[in-house]
């Protein structure tokens, strides 16, 4: 698989270490009522779709930079690759 | 029919035209007692189970396929309880004492073949490790040896014994341990349970479930709907596919992972030998085929198949452990998609929707366990109580901090 970083240009999955769901992004507020219920959804549950997966991969043997990839779970086929700092900048701005 | 040397002989002289299917291949009735989701060797061996020892009737396997055509057909067929923790010791122990008794159990040849697996040692914290995990098989039961270097160079000369990096120092065996015919396992199920009077329904994918009030009151299908009292899901790697539609999210990744058969060779392996020090075992079929694997590739996958980096990893494993590997060719490769839990051991529980059960997350190991998991799941369904090996894999014990994580790698599945 080839992941188009978005700075490097097409890269073997290989270079890549994979961490899982971006949904992970999201990490709960422990300080928030109802954070425990919150955490074991977090750490435990996935949602696991067969078909298209937002997920995590970190370029390990590469710039170290995290990605969240969108690919497709049941072809391998990778849609688009975005620096996760953005993601994660983008959704607290949107939250914010 | 029952199989016996008498019978092979008897057809031998009669043209074979004696022998008669291995089970019938009934339609769908619209209503039955307990309906087992997944015709793979968990689902068969909890009918076989539900029907031969529970005394249960009324009893449907639903399989969107053909029996058998998931992972327990593609596995590398190792069997063994070489586990170190608890929780999941008994049950494997539990699991390797019914092989033992099988094939004269369900009158058919799976194959069974306790030649022993040797879990190589290359560092010396590695014995530490294998030492402390041989003494816990031992309270359980089960058998463990310490073999040291000589030991292991008398069975198995051709090993890379000084390799620079991986040195081999000697290994941990379980001689009780070894390989079984995956399909013969999952056809001497269906058989038993067919003749137990279960209908093994093939081509029929469940496609939803009808709950009422909290209540499972039967499941819909590609061949419509089928009201049950009791509905048990045992579907492997579609786990979540399937219990999204009963509204539970799970602690599941579905990962693929691949094996690999060379040519056939003269016989060279005495049993299952993994490597130490990377993702790299073998065994030798008895058609001599030398049937290997390693990891799984390690991201979340429903393709049943894999790609070349851990193809190319399994084989540098090969290579580094017994350099003459690379003069075998290889004839297949192919995939499997394993339910793998957060903490790598399994779930057999009841779930929130009372009447429905689910039997998930064996990760790549769940072949071994395919007679005790059956066994567990139908007494589970048949008296409401996990078994006693089982009772620690319950679906709250992520909530509870229960967690049976044998390798202590942390809610994080492709590390199991
Ligand atoms: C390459 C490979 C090597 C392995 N090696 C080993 C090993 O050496 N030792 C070991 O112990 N384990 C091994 N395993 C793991 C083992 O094969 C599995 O854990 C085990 O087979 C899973 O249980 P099962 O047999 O019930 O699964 P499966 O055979 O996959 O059964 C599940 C069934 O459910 C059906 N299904 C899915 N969705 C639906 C639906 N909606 N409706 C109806 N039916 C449905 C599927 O078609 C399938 O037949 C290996 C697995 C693989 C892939």
């Amino acid at each position: 698989m080839l992941i188009p970083h978005p700075l490097l240009g097409p890269r073997d999955a290989q270079e890549f270490t994979y961490l899982g769901d971006a949904a992970l992004l999201a990490r709960p507020d422990g300080m928030a009522e109802g954070a425990l219920g919150a955490f074991i959804d977090y750490v435990y549950l996935r949602d696991n779709p067969a078909g298209v997966h937002r997920e995590l991969w970190f370029h390990e043997q590469g710039d170290r930079s995290w990605l969240v990839v969108t690919r497709n779970t049941v072809t391998h086929e990778i849609i688009d690759a975005q620096l996760a700092r953005d993601v994660a900048l983008a959704r607290k701005g949107a939250v914010a | 029919m029952r199989f016996s040397g008498f019978r092979v002989i008897k057809e031998a002289l009669t043209g074979h035209k004696g022998w008669q299917p291995l089970w019938r291949n009934p339609d769908p009735k619209p209503a039955y007692d307990y309906v087992i989701v997944g015709g793979g060797g968990h689902g068969l061996a909890t009918a076989y189970y539900l029907a031969n020892t529970f005394r249960k009737a009324r009893i449907a396997v639903l399989e969107k396929g053909w029996l058998g055509s998931g992972n327990i057909g593609r596995n590398t067929t190792i069997i063994r309880s070489n586990y170190g923790l608890p929780g999941n010791q008994p049950f494997y122990e539990f699991s390797m004492k019914l092989w033992e008794g099988l094939e004269q159990e369900f009158n058919f040849n799976a194959m069974v073949s306790q030649r022993g697996i040797l879990n190589l040692i290359h560092t010396d914290a590695q014995r530490d490790a294998y030492r402390r995990r041989g003494n816990a098989m031992l309270f359980s039961g089960a058998d463990a040896e310490l073999l040291d270097r000589d030991r292991v160079r008398d069975m198995c000369p051709w090993l890379n014994f000084d390799n620079a990096r991986f040195p081999i120092k000697g290994g941990l065996m379980q001689r009780r341990a070894g390989t079984a015919r995956h399909d013969g396992v999952a056809w001497g199920y269906a058989r038993g349970a067919d003749r137990a009077g279960v209908d093994l329904i093939q081509n029929c994918e469940v496609t939803g479930f009808r709950i009422e009030e909290g209540r499972i009151r039967g499941v819909e299908t590609s061949r419509g709907y089928i009201a049950a009292a009791k509905v048990g899901v045992a579907v492997a790697g579609s786990t979540s596919r399937v219990m999204e539609k009963a509204g539970l999210r799970l602690p599941i990744e579905s990962h693929v992972l691949q094996a690999f058969v060379s040519e056939g060779l003269k016989p060279l392996i005495p049993g299952v030998i993994t490597f130490g020090a990377g993702h790299f075992y073998v065994s030798q079929s008895d058609k001599g085929g030398l049937v290997f694997g390693g990891d799984i590739d390690g991201y979340n996958s429903y393709a049943q198949r894999g790609n070349m980096p851990v193809i190319e990893d399994v084989i540098e494993g090969g290579m580094a452990l017994m350099p003459m590997i690379g003069r075998a060719r290889l004839l297949r490769v192919w995939g499997g998609i394993m339910d793998m839990s957060m903490d790598g051991s399994p779930i057999i529980d009841r779930t929130p929707v009372e009447g429905l059960y689910l039997n998930a997350g064996w990760c790549y190991g769940g072949f071994k366990a395919t007679p005790a998991s059956g066994y567990s799941f139908a007494h589970l369904l048949a008296t409401d109580t996990p078994h006693e090996t089982a009772r620690h894999f319950r679906l709250d014990r992520f909530a509870r901090g229960h967690v049976i994580d044998e390798k202590g790698m942390g809610a994080q599945p492709n590390l199991h």
